[in-house]
């Protein structure tokens, strides 16, 4: 039945772990709209026929065509029932489809990040080991990926008709979409936001292999190649030797010092003129209007292109904007190295610390120094292992800020 | 015996007229000329996407054609189509007022249009548009044809549109006939009336964010580019306040057309007089808390798609009034079977079809798939050309009689309905495949699977461009050989048919007595 309809409506195979659930209230919505205009269609073409003038002989009416005072002649009730029911028709509608829609747009925790950057008129990704590429973007099967994307120059959107998802990559902004693809294969990649004369070739694949094979791709991959106005472009290499695979993190490890993130910032947690990164990302951080926000990938962005908009509370809006300065992939990779430094503990214990659970995270946790050094994540109950376990090749060639996690707090544990 | 047609002679007394039949009867040409303008860029565009790879026009061309035909079509056509010809026409009339409110800024309205609409052409005639008609920053801001002078043109057109919106509140709050209280003004004028609304509402926001476009494209202000420390997505939030409501710009008048066609073919009363003007301002309030729809995967909160989602259903509810008060209109009615009723069944179908499409893409999670790609166009196209197209046609036959004092042909209107119909049909079913196929819209080049939906649709687009032709050729001839009209050909109850035909100068020869309802055929004339 789901593939039979699925082939009648021209819809592509259901490779992601969503697209069946969508393609289900899909055939719904499409069967039920097909209900409604043949059958309005139907009533009106009755209607049509049986009250035609000529079936009016001689000017007399038929019995039930009088000419009458009550409208129609429909009872009120009958009309109220029908909206009513049509109304929870369409709330029958919402609710799944914003379920759904919920579903697609929350990560799960465990995904791997890749960072995509669309440019006129092409994609390039750049994954966590280091690697990048250009037009072909590599997924392993069966592994929630989570894509962070931007743009380089104007909107772009990221549509994988086979996934049945899409997202636009926005410049000066980050957004981001996860799928978990169920079948490996070679899949289109479609640009559908208007972005100027080559859009319609603006095409990509997204290729969808074992996990070992992934693996193996991105070891034989290029490195990003970072340009912008402050970074040199990594020396090329002599002939016949590929460049060494450099971490995403490490990149913007180099970023961060060259476009002067870490005279403000610092990466051991003492605190500065800026926040430390040391423990931002994923955490929810208290904001000047008294609101707070978790530092996801988005906002970092932004706090880059617009320090002052949603300042960390405590801290003056001294820091510039880096819009224009940064290119795309450099806020990729310090967006990364701001990631990779989650699980550096904060020496200040009246600062925010990681929230990156489902639980619910106390704004502030004062962390008395021996419980502090008490902790130890690996036996925390709902403890979530740094970042190893979900880094492909290279997981080696991390900064070292990750291997030692030894004074990590984790939510829960901290509470009191 | 003289009529607004004949009674002054020359062509200074046309384009200096206050008469707002007159002024009608211009706009009528000039949406006629867009509508074959933007008709000529469709066809264009439709025999380029024959073949997958380029044939005669090059990506920048295409670009630039698809961009035409958005601009025309909306700007030029689908807006001031039936409010500025029938509303202008006979909003006056149906209230019993010798003419609008503002009958120089009635005039004024038509200039604005004209002038507007001039800019517009210059632009795209030289150097040519490229952004869509959408104008997404910062594409729009930083391409290098002549956005600045095509948005100005949209700007001074939105003027157009506010002048005569504001005439149009005027004249139904000020100048009704003695007696003719709300309910019972026909419903066509609820219709003009909550469009109107909306267009003095809605268009000055158009207006501003037009015009930051335009100086952000020739000044770099960069108040939409990210580069300069500006928003793109604060410009779709603006875009979409205004081009969300101006869909219920081209559709409601339209619904306020199917109303009086029904009801006069019908011979019948409406079901629901009350729920029928009801939900015109119903639409026309709802339609401004929609716009998020058409941002759900522009990085949106979650929680603003649910609200947008939910908030666009209510605007199926309004239209589903309407649709099953006009069907259960035909029950127990004494049906006559001409042009317009045809055009009215034929708007049921595509009406529902597309509005029920509607529904579907405001469903957030069937939209992320769905958005931007043909799916959309062909939906889009449903409610517009299959709501806005048919019952402009159908208006032109229902009201000719009227307007030009001479009856067209019954078979010619006929044939020229059903290619407009079927063609239709034809030309945007295999869009609908296409976009669940995934194939992404304002493509000038595609993979080669999604030919032979395009040549279908291209077939059909030929039928129902041929169809138009037919019609408007019909109505062409008939204006200057048809027979004479009578006063009231198809026993009409409206307001408008109690005038002479065609109506002299000041409408009424005597001002308009109101003894009965405009759908009062339950009683004897």
């Amino acid at each position: 039945m789901n593939e039979l309809l699925r082939k009648i409506l021209f819809l592509p195979e259901q490779v992601s772990t969503v697209a069946r659930d969508i393609d289900h209230l899909h055939f719904f919505v499409i069967i039920v709209t097909m209900i409604g205009a043949f059958g309005v269609a139907v009533f009106t073409l009755y209607f049509i026929i049986k009250y035609r003038e000529s079936a009016h002989r001689g000017g007399e009416l038929p019995p039930d065509a009088r000419p009458h005072r009550s409208p129609a002649g429909v009872p009120w009730w009958v009309e109220a029932g029908v909206i009513a029911g049509l109304f929870a028709l369409f709330l029958l509608f919402w609710v799944i489809g914003f379920g759904q829609f919920v579903r697609i747009s929350e990560p799960p925790r465990d995904s791997l990040t890749i960072y995509v950057t669309g440019k006129q008129w092409m994609w390039s990704f750049a994954y966590p080991n280091g690697a990048g590429s250009n037009g072909v973007l590599y997924v392993p099967v069966n592994r929630p990926v989570k894509l962070v994307l931007t743009s380089r120059d104007v909107i772009h959107s990221f549509f994988v008709p086979e996934f049945r998802l899409k997202q636009d990559a926005v410049p000066g902004r980050s957004t981001q979409m996860w799928f978990e693809a169920t079948r490996p294969g070679r899949y289109p990649i479609y640009c559908t936001e208007y972005c100027g004369m080559a859009h319609s070739t603006m095409l990509g694949e997204i290729v969808v292999v074992s996990g070992a094979e992934y693996e193996q791709k991105l070891g034989g991959l290029e490195p990003v190649r970072i340009a912008g106005p402050q970074v040199q472009l990594p020396a090329t290499p002599g002939e016949g030797r590929v460049a060494e695979l450099v971490s995403l993190a490490a990149v913007g490890e180099r970023v961060a010092a060259e476009a002067g993130c870490l005279r403000c910032h610092t990466v051991d947690g003492t605190p500065h003129i800026g926040p430390t990164f040391a423990g931002l990302f994923g955490a929810r951080i208290p904001l000047e209007d008294g609101k707070t926000i978790v530092a996801d990938e988005a906002y970092l962005t932004s706090s880059m292109m617009d320090p002052a908009a949603q300042l960390h509370r405590g801290f003056t809006a001294v820091m510039p904007s880096y819009q224009g300065l940064l290119s795309a992939p450099q806020v990729g990779a310090l967006v990364e190295y701001i990631r990779s430094l989650q699980y550096v503990p904060r020496v200040d214990g009246n600062v925010p610390l990681p929230a990156d659970t489902g639980q619910p995270v106390p704004l502030v946790t004062p962390l008395p120094p021996v419980e502090q050094q008490a902790a130890n994540p690996a036996q925390a109950p709902g403890a979530r292992p740094p970042l190893r376990s979900e880094q492909p090749a290279g997981a080696g060639k991390q900064p070292p800020q990750i291997e030692a996690p030894s004074g990590v707090v984790v939510p829960g544990e901290g509470d009191r | 015996m003289k009529n607004y047609l004949n009674a002054t002679h020359g062509l200074r007394s046309w384009l200096l007229t206050k008469d707002h039949k007159r002024i009608a009867v211009m706009f009528l040409i000039a949406v006629l000329i867009s509508l074959m303008l933007g008709g000529v860029f469709a066809m264009v565009l439709r025999l380029e996407l024959l073949t997958p790879g380029e044939s005669f026009l090059d990506a920048q061309t295409y670009n630039q054609m698809f961009t035409h035909h958005g601009v025309v079509m909306t700007f030029l056509f689908m807006i001031p189509g039936i409010p500025t010809v029938f509303g202008n026409f006979f909003l006056p009339m149906m209230v019993g007022a010798p003419d609008v409110a503002f009958p120089r800024l009635n005039l004024l309205s038509f200039y604005l249009l004209v002038v507007g609409a001039i800019i517009m052409l210059v632009a795209l005639w030289f150097g040519g548009v490229d952004t869509g008609w959408t104008f997404y920053t910062p594409y729009s801001t930083s391409s290098e044809s002549s956005v600045a002078l095509a948005v100005f043109g949209v700007f001074i057109v939105g003027f157009s549109s506010i002048v005569t919106g504001v005439n149009f509140i005027v004249t139904v709050h000020t100048l009704r006939a003695k007696n003719l209280g709300w309910l019972k003004l026909p419903l066509f004028v609820w219709a003009i009336y909550a469009t109107a609304i909306i267009q003095v509402l809605a268009t000055p926001v158009l207006g501003m964010s037009l015009l930051l476009v335009a100086v952000d494209h020739a000044w770099g202000f960069g108040i939409f580019d990210p580069a300069l420390g500006g928003d793109p997505i604060l410009f779709q939030h603006l875009f979409w306040f205004y081009s969300h409501p101006a869909v219920y710009i081209m559709i409601l008048p339209a619904m306020g057309v199917v109303s009086e066609i029904v009801c006069t073919f019908s011979h019948n009363r409406p079901a629901s007089y009350v729920l029928i003007a009801i939900s015109s301002l119903g639409i026309a309030f709802i339609g401004f808390l929609t716009w998020g729809h058409h941002m759900f995967v522009s990085g949106m909160s979650v929680f603003d798609a649910g609200a947008f989602g939910i908030l666009s259903m209510f605007v199926g509810i309004f239209s589903a009034i309407k649709v099953f008060t006009w069907t259960a209109t035909l029950r127990r009615g004494r049906i006559r079977f001409t042009a317009p009723l045809l055009y009215f069944f034929g708007f049921m179908f595509l009406f529902v079809f597309g509005g029920m499409t509607g529904i579907a893409v405001a469903t957030s999670s069937l939209d992320v798939h769905w958005h931007d790609t043909y799916f959309i166009v062909a939906h889009f196209h449903f409610i517009m050309v299959g709501g806005t197209l048919t019952m402009f046609l159908a208006a032109c036959h229902y009201w000719f009689p009227k307007m030009f004092g001479r009856m067209y042909h019954e078979g010619w209107a006929l044939v020229g309905a059903i290619g407009v119909i079927f063609g239709f049909i034809f030309a945007f079913t295999p869009q609908f495949l296409l976009g669940n196929w995934g194939m992404p819209r304002r493509y000038a080049t595609y993979p080669d699977q999604f030919q032979w939906l395009n040549v279908t649709s291209t077939a059909g687009a030929t039928i129902l461009g041929l169809g138009v032709l037919v019609s408007v050729v019909t109505l062409v001839y008939a204006a200057f050989r048809g027979p004479v009209a009578p006063r009231n050909p198809w026993g009409s109850r409206g307001y408008e048919w109690l005038a002479p035909t065609p109506p002299p100068v000041h409408n009424f020869d005597a001002p308009l007595e109101i003894k009965r309802g405009p759908y009062d055929y339950h009683q004897p004339e």
